[in-house]
């Protein structure tokens, strides 16, 4: 028993019961959604009217499209495409940043138009819009910090890949660093819908 | 010293697969926008879950890999969702019935 | 053995402040965790002592309302979030896991390293908290809203410490769950595990799953008070029962994480004392299994005065009494393990008994609050406040007490003293029942908790209580003074000294760095006293 070799389940696995702990904690923000909506759904529908549909759908297809280009890059890299490897990661880097351009365009009209937590606008309007735009800012807040942490780990073990750390060989890093972005992904499944499109 | 499972044996995804995954994904979401516009009542709230679920599916089943993975693994992500199940569906109890 | 002993041992290899904090070794972390919660443990410890001082007469006496509310919040905050919690899993499952299951490590021991700096830094944020600001916090463990999303003392950062240590504790979950799959020795079937190893695995799952509800509750009432979210906030459309909710959903199965490692710790030393193989190895290993996922199931049984739907009283009151059947059956088993056994009375085992006869009344007085009646008449009063520390201090501190006894020898290799550690024993058990019996009476006559004067009616069972609370101190400190001459001058001892059965003990006391000097075969159950296996 000498060093321990890299137990690539075990590493795996981990990341999985992380994703869970993520799972989980967004978990209470759409319980908390869900209650309040069943409560309030008028005031609910009518507060989602002022989200931009187009701006939402256009970030749906974003993100999706990462998930795609970093299950490419895994693929790429188990196969030692590393031209492949790289410029599929850095499309989902780019992706990633675009997402949050558009978010932040997104936000700063909400801003403008005097819809921030604690606002005086939001004070005058019914009771459950303040609930809504509440939900809206802390989900696709959370869910934005994890796109931004996202983008850093994929460049992180971009570079690792660059150094020789993962390799074709050993590459559950990479693999892990998908699940997480996966994960993004998954979340942002849900939020579209619920924010976006409910009537 | 580690036997849940056998060596690992790399399982590279084919770059045709996680296309077709993609377009379907796309597919859904363009679905899920089109029924919105219609009012459905009570039943867009279960389209837009709905489709929004077998999106979601598709994320982690394929992408994800986990219909490639071994049962323990399958488990765990299943019980994962059940306890977020429990936990949103069981506030109902008072939220739903107050 | 000259040989053993030249070898270093974990302890000795590596010396300086460094290579303890920065060290990978699962038993350094342990110890270190191990050091750290009885530290907290010590100031919680003085901070109920001063409750208790100040409540032995009524009227306004040696503390202000104000210091008092602090006072029982820190009290609350540091024994749950930083004592508790942690307690067992962090300082004995993380030294005791890796080696009970023939592994050198667990499956990340960088991450442990990270999760134990994490616990230093919650509990760094939490002391600031207290000493910035204005003020400490004073809304009670439980950081209910509305209050806490008014109150104008240092809320904010206590809800950031909650976040971090939930982190911590989320970290070592994921850690053991993996271990336990990825590196028991060969032959090590999980129908060969100690039991102690199963009830981690419980609690692991628990950490995992209901953890993170805690973060998001928190970041949540930091949301609300700084950046003025309004989502608990009643004349904003919010509903504060909501924070009630995800406050239980996880703080329930939370007491599970802290009492289901202490029973894990009393079904491995019972057969051990009693030379007899447990009786009802897969029962007691599925209960603690039955026990995570039901105890996942009720947490709204501490709102039925909250104005919730009488739907979900019911339901979740049903619920409530279906966790009691799975405690009950390790508490048979237990005893059963104990019939007709042959008993050897040692430390250890006598703090396991002192555990079921604690957790029994407290286990039975929850039946009580289960019931949504009954709990009309004891919610929010005493009776609770008895119950909780029968079940946590009666329960879970005497099963790290018990834990502390008998793997003492294994980590240091060398043995306290007997006779002090009885004697400690019996000041504690008599000193808790004298401290906290008198707490149910006064519940069920009505004596609200958390208040800082009480009517005269009260005052002899209060006198009574506080009584009790200076034996407890006393029993602690004798305890901490013995086991800490034991750790400087206690007699050496080899491998072995309980003729226990499990893998921990066949290796070294203390244990070499990579903890096996080949990797084990496991042949043989962790109960089965055959002789060839026991005693050097």
């Amino acid at each position: 028993m000498t060093e321990m070799p890299k137990d690539y389940a075990a590493a795996k696995m981990g990341m999985w019961l992380f994703l869970f702990t993520e799972v989980l904690l967004f978990g209470g923000l759409f319980l908390l959604y869900a209650a309040y909506r069943h409560r309030y759904p008028v005031d609910f529908h009518n507060a989602h009217l002022s989200l931009d549909l187009v701006l939402g759908a256009a970030n749906t297809v974003v993100l999706i499209t990462s998930s795609l280009t970093v299950a490419l890059a895994i693929s790429a890299l188990q196969r030692g495409r590393m031209r492949h490897c790289y410029l599929f990661l850095g499309g989902t880097v780019g992706l990633a940043l675009l997402f949050l351009v558009n978010k932040y365009f997104e936000w700063s009209a909400k801003l403008h138009h005097g819809i921030y937590p604690g606002s005086e606008h939001l004070a005058h309007l019914p009771k459950a819009e303040n609930l809504f735009f509440g939900l809206y800012f802390s989900m696709t807040g959370l869910h934005g910090v994890h796109v931004l942490v996202g983008a850093v780990v994929l460049s992180w073990v971009m570079f690792l890949i660059r150094r020789g750390r993962v390799t074709q060989a050993e590459y559950v890093t990479l693999e892990n660093a998908g699940l997480y972005w996966h994960l993004v992904d998954l979340v942002w499944i849900y939020l579209f819908p619920l924010f976006y499109l409910i009537s | 010293m580690a036997h849940d499972s056998d060596a690992h044996v790399p399982h590279p995804l084919s770059y045709r697969l996680l296309v077709g995954i993609w377009a379907a994904l796309m597919v859904l979401t363009a679905l899920t926008v089109a029924v919105a516009q219609v009012d459905l009542g009570f039943l867009n709230i279960v389209a837009a879950l709905g489709v929004a679920s077998v999106k979601a599916s598709l994320v982690v089943f394929v992408f994800m890999h986990l219909k490639y993975e071994n049962r323990t693994l399958k488990a765990m992500v299943a019980l994962a969702f059940v306890i977020l199940a429990i936990f949103i569906g069981f506030t109902f109890w008072d939220v739903g019935l107050r | 053995m000259a040989s053993d002993d030249a070898r270093k041992n974990f302890l000795t290899d590596g010396t300086g402040l460094g290579s303890w904090v920065f060290s990978t070794d699962h038993k350094r972390i342990g110890l270190m965790y191990l050091a750290l919660i009885l530290l907290m443990f010590t100031a919680g410890m003085t901070l109920g002592f001063l409750m208790r001082l100040k409540l032995m007469t009524p009227g306004n006496t040696l503390l202000s309302p104000q210091t008092y509310n602090a006072v029982f919040t820190l009290h609350g905050v540091i024994m749950i979030f930083l004592v508790v919690i942690p307690s067992i899993p962090a300082s004995f499952g993380n030294i005791m896991l890796p080696l009970q299951i023939g592994a050198n490590d667990v499956s990340f021991p960088r991450l442990n390293n990270f999760s134990w700096w994490l616990y230093v830094i919650g509990a760094a944020t939490a002391l600031v908290s207290i000493f910035t600001g204005s003020g400490a916090p004073d809304t009670g463990w439980t950081f209910y809203v509305p209050f806490s999303s008014r109150t104008t003392t240092n809320v904010s950062i206590a809800v950031i410490a909650v976040f971090i240590l939930g982190f911590s504790n989320i970290l070592t979950g994921l850690n053991f769950i993996t271990t336990i799959h990825r590196l028991r020795a060969p032959g090590l079937t999980w129908r060969k595990l100690p039991l102690f190893v199963w009830s981690l695995y419980a609690t692991a799952w628990i950490q995992v799953l209901a953890t993170p509800v805690l973060g998001i509750t928190a970041l949540l009432i930091f949301a609300e008070r700084v950046l003025n979210m309004g989502l608990f906030d009643p004349t904003r459309g919010g509903d504060p029962l909501m924070y009630q909710h995800l406050f239980w959903i996880y703080s329930h199965p939370a007491v599970y994480i802290m009492i289901l490692p202490a029973m894990g710790i009393v079904s491995d030393i019972i057969p051990v004392f009693a030379r007899k193989k447990i009786f009802g190895y897969g029962m007691i290993a599925a209960s603690s299994l039955a026990i995570a996922f039901a105890g996942s199931l009720v947490w709204a049984h501490h709102m039925f005065t909250s104005g919730m739907s009488d739907t979900a009283v019911l339901v979740f009151s049903l619920l409530t009494f279906i966790v009691a059947v799975p405690s009950a059956i390790k508490v048979f088993n237990w005893l059963s393990t104990l019939y007709k056994g042959s008993i050897a009375m040692e430390p250890p085992l006598l703090f396991t008994l002192g555990f079921i006869f604690m957790f029994s009344i407290g286990g039975l007085t929850g039946l009580v609050q289960g019931a949504a009646g009954a709990d009309i008449h004891v919610h929010d009063t005493y009776f609770i406040v008895g119950h909780f520390h029968y079940v946590i201090f009666g329960g879970t501190g005497l099963g790290l007490f018990a834990a502390m006894h008998f793997w003492f020898p294994k980590v240091f290799g060398r043995m306290y003293s007997r006779g002090k550690a009885y004697l400690a024993f019996w000041l504690l058990l008599v000193g808790m029942n004298v401290l906290y019996f008198p707490m149910l009476i006064l519940g069920l006559m009505g004596m609200p908790r958390r208040y800082y004067d009480y009517l005269p009616e009260y005052a002899s069972w209060n006198m009574v209580s506080t009584f009790g609370s200076w034996f407890v101190v006393a029993g602690i400190l004798l305890m901490f003074w013995n086991l800490y001459q034991g750790v400087r001058h206690g007699e050496p001892v080899g491998r072995n000294p309980w003729g226990a059965a499990s893998l921990e003990w066949e290796t070294a006391s203390p244990p070499p760095t990579h903890n096996f000097p080949t990797e084990p075969v496991v042949t043989h159950g962790p109960y089965d006293f055959t002789p060839g296996t026991a005693h050097d």
